[in-house]
């Protein structure tokens, strides 16, 4: 029973990642109806700037508070910056493009981030661990019910859930009470016509790839402390988080952060549950999930379905 | 208004060229230039450098993979990235199965063969497993869900040790097949893969092929059993993919598991859609160039892929429809344009 309770804290801890990943790929799908599959190497680029700045803190001595402040908010003004300028210089240009070429385009702008986070340079091909910046520790403990272990949790479970949980309210505040947020919630619903209202699309645009870009900086730094900085490293928490979106219904923002949460307990879950030499099956249940959704529901949990006009 | 999955939209009635001559002058034709590799091979084994036949070879292998994708991806337009899990089905079919038992002499040979139609059949049943239930879905979301395939299949194959009596490798990969494949096998299915491509593509069947790539909707009514044309595309593309699969099992020796992940897939979709989507000619122009490439940038190193990638995006921003767009090689660019005119 602990170690359930123990799974399922991992799990949303996974599944929080995700999210931040999640938010990124659906905002730009609202808006763009489009792909990115450069969105996981905007992640793995947040981890490369958060290790650069990482190791800057631990040279100069700066406290650790400080240095968490830096290392986070240093990924995502890098990140946002890069999110901007893949928007303007990639797909700008192919706005009125067939959705396969602007995909396409994706797919290429995700190879050369990979390629240019290998040149030994920019960071190498080896993966590197994450400076000593937080000591990962037991922070408390708890009972569940009547049993001898308790259940172990980490300042690193505590401030990957309290970031996820922070910055999503951020942008939910964000999508839903300000003028930005409106413009991005027209541009989504329809583009000429929020165009018609006046809204400025292209920044509009150019805000989304920048929001979404911050939040899987923050969700890269977060997997560097707990694993390690890779340039591939983005590969798979990507297409992970865009099954998440997928998930809770491509376009919507509550359907990415319950479905990334969903995803992660899953995964974890059936991890748990197979029995031992079979575990590595379970790294293909998240695909499992996404053929399952898309043939039964292929809006997603929290999607709205559209009816096609002939 | 539905939007066209096919990135080059095109008039296809000006391009169906039916062929003038006699159905058996092709078949002999055919024949003859397979009998002809045979000497060819031999000549080639003696006098190329090691180095360069490989790279032949590879881009031989390249064909196969970006024509038969071409016939999902480019002809019928449905965008599949799950490539690699067909070829990834035929490599391991192919390869256990030497890998189990491999007579030596004529027999080898003709259980090279049979092993490679054996590979190529199962590939096509994975075909029919993923086409059936992903019809429903279209564009980005078919990618997406052919994507996951992929990637299931590929799972399958890295946590599997022994499938019965047949040594499967599991994560560590597999080791110690055969090499049995050479010039003469893989451009032998080249001709055959090409040849059946072309036909599929430019008969009066294959006008049915692009009819659904164009409008699904005014396909069906006008009659065109679209389920069956998208089905069939994705069973002759895994029949080729996986065939592949298994030339490069028996070519390289080893295989990983590793190496029929999605970034393969991609690699074959751009040769597709960087040679022009729908261009038979197109894909085997891109395999060449695609193959060859990264070998010449060998001189930059470190640098090389990203110049790659730097040309795809480059390719993607000035020429959308590819390098011959949906034309093939011969066609001169007036062809093209009524039916522009048209679109």
């Amino acid at each position: 029973m602990q170690d359930l309770v123990h799974q399922i804290i991992i799990g949303l801890s996974i599944g929080a990642t995700y999210a931040l990943i999640a938010l990124g790929y659906t905002m730009v799908y609202g808006v763009l109806r489009l792909i990115n599959f450069a969105h996981g190497e905007v992640y793995m680029a947040g981890a490369v700037v958060g290790w650069y700045l990482a190791h800057a803190v631990v040279r100069f001595h700066l406290p650790p508070w400080l240095g968490l402040v830096i290392v986070f908010g240093g990924a995502m003004i890098a990140c946002a910056i890069l999110g901007f300028l893949i928007e303007f210089l990639a797909y700008r240009p192919l706005r009125n493009s067939p959705r396969l070429v602007v995909l396409i385009t994706a797919i290429g702008v995700s190879l050369l981030l990979q390629n240019l986070a290998q040149i030994n340079g920019v960071f190498g091909p080896t993966p590197r661990s994450f400076p000593n910046l937080l000591e990962v520790r037991t922070v408390f403990t708890f009972h569940v019910g009547h049993t001898a272990e308790p259940v172990p949790i980490t300042n690193l479970d505590i401030l990957s859930l309290a970031l996820s949980v922070l910055l999503m309210v951020v942008m939910t505040w964000i999508v839903l009470k300000t003028k930005v947020g409106l413009a991005l919630r027209a541009v989504s619903h329809r583009v000429d016509t929020a165009a018609l209202m006046g809204v400025n699309t292209d920044r509009t645009i150019s805000w989304t790839f920048m929001f979404g870009s911050a939040l899987a900086a923050v969700a890269g730094v977060l997997d560097a402390i707990r694993y390690d900085v890779r340039p591939l490293m983005g590969l798979m928490p990507g297409l992970k988080a865009f099954i998440a979106a997928v998930l809770g219904g491509i376009g919507s923002i509550p359907g990415a952060l319950v479905g990334a949460l969903l995803l992660g307990l899953v995964e974890t879950l059936t991890k748990y549950y197979l029995p031992p030499g079979y575990t590595e099956y379970a790294d293909g249940i998240a695909f499992v999930v996404l053929i399952l959704i898309l043939l039964f529901k292929p809006s997603g949990l929290l999607g709205r379905a559209t009816r096609e006009k002939v | 208004m539905t939007t066209s999955a096919a990135p080059t939209p095109s008039s296809s009635a000006s391009h169906v060229v039916r062929p003038r001559l006699p159905i058996w002058v092709i078949n002999l034709t055919i024949t003859l230039l397979i009998v002809a590799l045979f000497p060819l091979d031999r000549l080639l084994e003696r006098f190329m450098d090691e180095y360069y036949l490989r790279v032949v070879i590879l881009i031989g292998l390249n064909i196969i993979l970006a024509t038969s994708l071409n016939l999902i991806n480019g002809i019928t337009g449905q965008f599949s990235l799950g490539h690699a899990g067909f070829m990834a089905v035929g490599a391991y079919v192919t390869g256990a199965a030497l890998h189990h038992y491999n007579p030596a002499g004529v027999a080898g040979q003709a259980m090279l063969l049979a092993m490679l139609v054996l590979g190529g059949i199962v590939a096509a049943i994975a075909g029919l497993a993923i086409g059936i239930p992903t019809l429903r879905l279209r564009g980005d979301y078919l990618a997406i869900a052919t994507l996951g395939f992929g990637e299931i299949i590929y799972t399958l194959i890295n946590a599997t040790d022994q499938i019965g009596p047949f040594e499967i490798g599991g994560a560590s990969g597999l080791h110690g097949i055969p090499i049995v494949t050479n010039f003469f096998w893989t451009f032998a299915w080249v001709v055959v893969c090409v040849v059946c491509v072309w036909r599929l593509a430019y008969s009066t069947k294959g006008l049915a092929f692009r009819a659904v790539r164009e409008d699904e909707i005014a396909a069906a009514a006008m009659g065109v059993d679209t389920t069956f044309f998208k089905v069939a595309a994705f069973v002759i593309g895994a029949f080729f993919a996986g065939v592949a699969g298994g030339l490069l099992a028996t070519y390289d020796g080893n295989l990983a598991p590793e190496s029929f992940r999605f970034t393969r897939s991609i690699e074959i979709v751009v040769m597709v859609v960087l040679g022009g989507s729908g261009s038979i000619t197109g894909s085997i122009l891109a395999a060449v160039v695609l193959t060859f490439a990264p070998e010449v940038l060998r001189t930059f190193a470190d640098w090389r892929m990203v110049i790659y990638s730097l040309a795809l995006i480059g390719t993607m921003l000035l020429r959308p429809a590819g390098l011959l767009g949906s034309r093939e090689i011969w066609w001169a660019k007036r062809r093209q344009g009524p039916a522009k005119a048209m679109a």
